[in-house]
C-alpha cells in the first residue's frame, strides 16, 4: 500500500512537471497583456472583472490584474512591473506624476469613505459633527481603531484624517494590521473596533461581518476619487502603451461609466462607485 | 595445491606482472618502499605479513585505486600506472579485486554478478550465460533474484567472487578474503579461489596473514614487513627454510606484532 | 451564526467546491502544481550532480559552497521573493526579461529556495553510501560515469527523499511567490461568482487573498487540497527514511 501511496506521489509530481513543461510558454505570456496594478478596495468587489471582462472581448487582450494597496500599486508602476494603474490617493498620484513616472491621468470615478464599527458604537460616532469630530470621539474613548497601515490610498485618507485632528494616534486601541481592506474590515469586525473603509469594500464585505457604517455624512473630508493612469512609455519601452490608452479610454468612455454606474445596483441595491462623467473632480 | 602446481611445470614461465621499484608515502610516513616483484601467468601468489604492513595499499595500488609514488607497474609489459586515463581504464578492466568486506550492491544477487559485464558492454544473452556459470562456480545457482542484502555473511563473499571473477580478468586480487569468515566458509571460499585459478587459469595475489592459508593455497609466496617485500619465493622452500630470520620468526608464530 | 455552525458551514461549501471540480479551484492547484513541480525538478537536476560533485571530488571553494548551501536551507522565503523581485523588475539588472509576475519569476524563487535543501539531503545520503561500494563498482571496470550511477541507485532512497522535502518546502510556500507571483487571477465571467482561472495564483496565496476578502469556503476548500498534497509528501518521506534505517541495520 506504501509503494502504492508512493507512486501516486511521483506520478503526480511527474504530472505536474510535464504540465509545467508543456503549457507555460503557451500561457506565460497570453497573446496579448495589460498588466493593470490597482488597489484592493477594486478588487474586493467585483467591478474589476465586470469592467476588464468587456475591455478584454473587444480588444483581444488578457487583463492581468494586481491587487495592492494604492502605494505599492504606484510603486509597481514605478518600477515598471505594470502597464496601467488604478488608485486613489491623489496626493500621491500627482508626486509620481510629477517625477514622471505616469502620464495621462484621468479621472475614472469616486465614492465616499466610511467610518465603520459595531453597532454598539462605544464612541458614539453617530453624532459626530464632521468626519474629524468622529476620529476625536474614538481617539478620546480609547476604543480599538484598526488601520491599514499599508500606505494605500485609504491609508493616506485615514492619516491625513488624524491629521486635521492634531491627533497623533497611538497607544493599545490604535493598531496597524498592514494588509488590504478586506483584511482590515475582517479583523476590525473580530476585535469590535472601528475604521476607515471605502464604501465599495464595506458593501461587498457587509453580509460577512458585522460591522456598519457609523458615519459616512462629512462629503468634504472623506470624498474619494479613482485615477487611472498610465506608466510612462519614454521611462520604460517595453510597457503596452498602446493598449493603456485604449484602457483609459474605455474606462472614461460612456460604455465604461455606464457599466461603474450600474454595478452593484442588483446585488447591493445601490451604485459601489459613481462615475466621473467626464466631469472635473471636485477636489 | 600440488595440482595447480603441476599444471604450470614444464611450462615456460611467462611474466604477467612486473612491479619495479614501487613507493608509496602517506603523510610522510613511507608505506610501501622499492618493492620489486614479477608474478607469473596461472599462478597464486600470496603477500603475507602482519597486518598493517603494507599488504593492501600494495593491492590497491595493483587494481589502480591508488597512486604510486615512484615506480612501474608493467601488465603485460605495459605500464598501466600512471599515464593516460585511457591506459588505465584498459588495464583496470584486465585487473579485479574482492575486498575483505564483500560490499555487494544493494540490488540482486544477479545484478550484482551482471555488473562487470553490463560495464564493458556485453549483450543479454552473453551475461546471461557467463552469470549462470559464475553462480555454478561459487555454488549459489538459484540465488539470481535474492536481495543482496538477504544473503548470509559467507553467501554475500562467494557472491562478490562471482562478481570479480565474471569477465574473467587476467589477474585477481584478493585482499584478506576469509577475514571475517568462520572456518566452515574459509573452507569453502578457498576451494573457489582455487577452481577460479585452475578452470579460469587466472592469476591471483593473495593478500592475508594467515600461514595456513598460505600453505594451502599458493605457489609462491612474497614475505612484507613494514613495507618492504624482504623475501620471496616458492611456498615449499620459504616454509621449509626461510633465507630472513623475520620470515622465519613469522611462519613460526614467533613474531610480535 | 454560532462559531461552531460558521466553520461547519465553511467546511461542508469547501467540500461542495471541491467535489464539483470547482474550475477557479482546480485551475489555481494546477498552478500550484506546476510552479512547485517545475521548480522542483529544475532544482533536482541541479542539486542531484551537485551533491555528487561536492561528495567525490575536492575543488577550491568547496567549504565555502557548503557554507552557503546550509545558509541557503534556511533563508526566509521572503527574503528571496524581494531578491528575485528585485532582480527581475523591469528597473532591475534582469527586467529585460520580463519575468515579473510570471509563473516562470514564481519557478526562479522556489528553484532558489529549494535548491539548497534538495542538495543537502542528498548529499547526506550519497555520503551515506560506503566508500567500499564505490571502489567496488571502479573495481569492476566502472567507467567514473558508471560509478555515479551505482552511488545514486544506492543513495536513491535518500534523494527520492531529498526531492520530495523540496518539493514539500515549495508547494507550501507563500512568501516568495506572492511577491514575484502577484496572485493574479485572469478575469472572470460577467456576473459569475469569484474570479477566472488562476494565473500566478497559487494554494497558498489564495488562501491569503481569499481569507482578506472573506471568502472562508473557498480558501477552506484551497487549504483542504493543500494539506493533503503535503501530508501525502510527508507521509511518503517517513515511509522512505523508515526504509533507509531497514536498509542501514540489515
Amino acid at each position: 500500500m506504501n509503494k502504492i501511496l508512493l507512486k501516486i506521489l511521483l506520478l503526480m509530481l511527474i504530472a505536474s512537471l510535464f504540465s509545467g513543461c508543456i503549457q507555460p510558454d503557451a500561457k506565460d505570456t497570453p497573446a496579448g497583456t495589460l498588466s493593470l496594478s490597482t488597489t484592493t478596495s477594486t478588487c474586493d468587489t467585483d467591478l474589476l472583472d465586470v469592467l476588464n471582462a468587456r475591455f478584454e472581448e473587444e480588444n483581444n487582450v488578457k487583463v492581468l490584474t494586481l491587487c495592492q494597496g494604492t502605494g505599492k500599486a504606484i510603486a509597481t508602476g514605478e518600477m515598471g512591473a505594470a502597464d496601467v494603474v488604478l488608485v486613489h490617493a491623489p496626493s500621491s498620484e500627482l508626486e509620481a506624476v510629477e517625477r514622471g513616472s505616469f502620464i495621462d491621468r484621468q479621472f475614472v470615478m469616486y465614492n465616499y469613505f466610511v467610518i465603520i464599527g459595531p453597532v454598539s458604537d462605544p464612541a458614539n460616532v453617530t453624532h459626530a459633527a464632521s468626519a474629524t469630530d468622529a476620529f476625536t470621539r474614538i481617539a478620546d474613548a480609547q476604543v480599538p481603531f484598526i488601520s491599514r497601515g499599508d500606505n494605500s490610498g485609504t491609508h493616506t485618507k485615514e492619516l491625513g484624517l488624524w491629521n486635521e485632528t492634531n491627533i497623533t494616534p497611538q497607544g493599545a486601541w490604535y493598531q496597524s494590521v498592514g494588509k488590504g481592506m478586506g483584511d482590515t474590515i475582517i479583523t476590525a469586525d473580530i476585535k469590535q473596533g472601528y475604521t476607515l473603509s471605502d464604501r465599495g469594500t464595506y458593501l461587498a464585505m457587509k453580509d460577512k461581518i458585522e460591522l456598519e457604517v457609523l458615519f459616512e455624512k462629512d462629503k468634504e473630508f472623506l470624498y474619494n476619487p479613482y485615477h487611472v493612469m498610465a506608466v510612462n512609455p519614454e521611462k520604460f519601452p517595453d510597457v503596452n502603451y498602446e493598449m493603456t490608452l485604449k484602457y483609459i479610454e474605455y474606462l472614461t468612455s460612456s460604455e465604461g461609466q455606464d457599466l461603474i454606474q450600474d454595478y452593484g445596483m442588483e446585488e447591493y441595491g445601490q451604485a459601489l462607485f459613481i462615475p466621473a462623467n467626464n466631469t472635473d473632480e471636485a477636489v | 595445491m600440488l595440482q595447480s602446481a603441476c599444471c604450470r611445470e614444464g611450462g615456460k614461465n611467462v611474466v604477467l606482472l612486473e612491479i619495479t621499484g614501487l613507493g608509496k608515502t602517506f603523510g610522510g610516513k613511507q608505506v610501501l618502499r622499492d618493492i620489486s616483484l614479477d608474478v607469473e601467468k596461472g599462478e597464486i601468489f600470496a603477500m603475507m605479513g602482519p597486518s598493517g604492513t603494507g599488504k593492501t595499499t600494495l593491492l590497491r595500488i595493483l587494481n589502480l585505486l591508488e597512486r604510486a609514488d615512484a615506480g612501474h607497474i608493467k601488465l603485460d609489459g605495459m605500464v598501466i600506472n600512471g599515464g593516460q586515463n585511457n591506459n588505465r581504464i584498459a588495464a583496470r578492466q584486465r585487473i579485479s579485486m574482492v575486498f575483505q568486506s564483500s560490499a555487494l550492491f544493494n540490488d540482486t544477487v544477479y545484478n550484482n554478478v551482471a555488473y562487470g559485464l553490463k560495464v564493458r558492454g556485453m549483450d543479454k544473452h552473453t551475461i546471461k550465460s557467463k552469470v549462470d556459470q559464475c553462480l555454478a562456480l561459487v555454488g549459489l545457482i538459484g540465488y539470481e533474484n535474492r536481495k543482496a542484502k538477504t544473503l548470509s555473511g559467507g553467501e554475500e563473499q562467494r557472491i562478490a567472487f562471482a562478481r570479480a571473477v565474471v569477465f574473467e580478468p587476467d589477474l585477481l586480487l584478493l585482499d584478506e578474503p576469509t577475514a571475517n569468515l568462520d572456518p566452515s566458509n574459509v573452507v569453502k571460499i578457498e576451494e573457489i579461489i582455487r577452481t577460479i585459478n585452475r578452470e579460469l587459469n587466472t592469476t591471483i595475489i593473495i593478500a592475508t596473514h594467515h600461514m595456513n592459508q598460505v600453505r594451502r593455497l599458493a605457489d609462491r609466496v612474497g614475505m612484507l614487513l613494514d613495507g618492504e617485500l624482504i623475501e620471496t619465493g616458492r611456498v615449499e622452500d620459504v616454509f621449509v627454510k626461510a633465507a630472513d630470520e623475520r620470515t622465519r620468526a613469522f611462519i613460526v608464530g614467533e613474531m610480535v606484532y | 451564526m454560532s462559531s461552531a455552525e460558521f466553520i461547519i458551514q465553511g467546511i461542508i461549501t469547501a467540500i461542495e467546491l471541491i467535489a464539483g471540480m470547482d474550475p477557479y479551484i482546480l485551475s489555481i492547484a494546477g498552478v500550484s502544481l506546476k510552479v512547485s513541480g517545475t521548480a522542483t525538478f529544475i532544482a533536482s537536476l541541479t542539486a542531484i550532480p551537485l551533491s555528487f560533485i561536492i561528495s567525490h571530488r575536492e575543488f577550491w571553494g568547496k567549504q565555502k559552497l557548503l557554507t552557503l548551501i546550509n545558509t541557503g536551507m534556511g533563508l526566509p522565503s521572503v527574503f528571496v521573493g524581494l531578491f528575485v523581485f528585485i532582480m527581475l523588475v523591469p528597473a532591475g539588472p534582469l527586467g529585460f526579461l520580463k519575468l515579473i509576475f510570471t509563473p516562470k519569476a514564481m519557478i526562479i524563487a522556489q528553484y532558489i529556495l529549494v535548491t539548497p535543501i534538495i542538495t543537502s539531503i542528498s548529499l547526506a545520503a550519497i555520503n551515506a553510501v560506503p566508500i567500499a561500494i564505490r571502489e567496488n563498482a571502479y573495481s569492476l571496470g566502472g567507467s567514473h560515469r558508471d560509478v555515479a550511477v551505482v552511488v545514486l541507485k544506492e543513495a536513491k532512497f535518500g534523494i527520492v527523499t531529498s526531492v520530495l522535502a523540496g518539493f514539500g518546502r515549495a508547494i507550501a510556500e507563500v512568501g516568495a511567490i506572492l511577491i514575484v507571483g502577484g496572485n493574479i487571477a485572469y478575469t472572470g465571467s460577467v456576473g459569475g461568482i469569484g474570479e477566472g482561472l488562476s494565473y500566478t495564483r497559487t494554494l497558498t496565496t489564495a488562501i491569503t487573498s481569499e481569507t482578506s476578502s472573506g471568502d472562508i469556503s473557498v480558501a477552506i476548500a484551497l487549504g483542504l487540497i493543500l494539506i493533503t498534497i503535503n501530508l501525502s509528501v510527508n507521509a511518503a518521506v517517513s515511509m522512505l527514511q523508515g526504509r533507509g534505517e531497514e536498509r542501514g541495520t540489515a
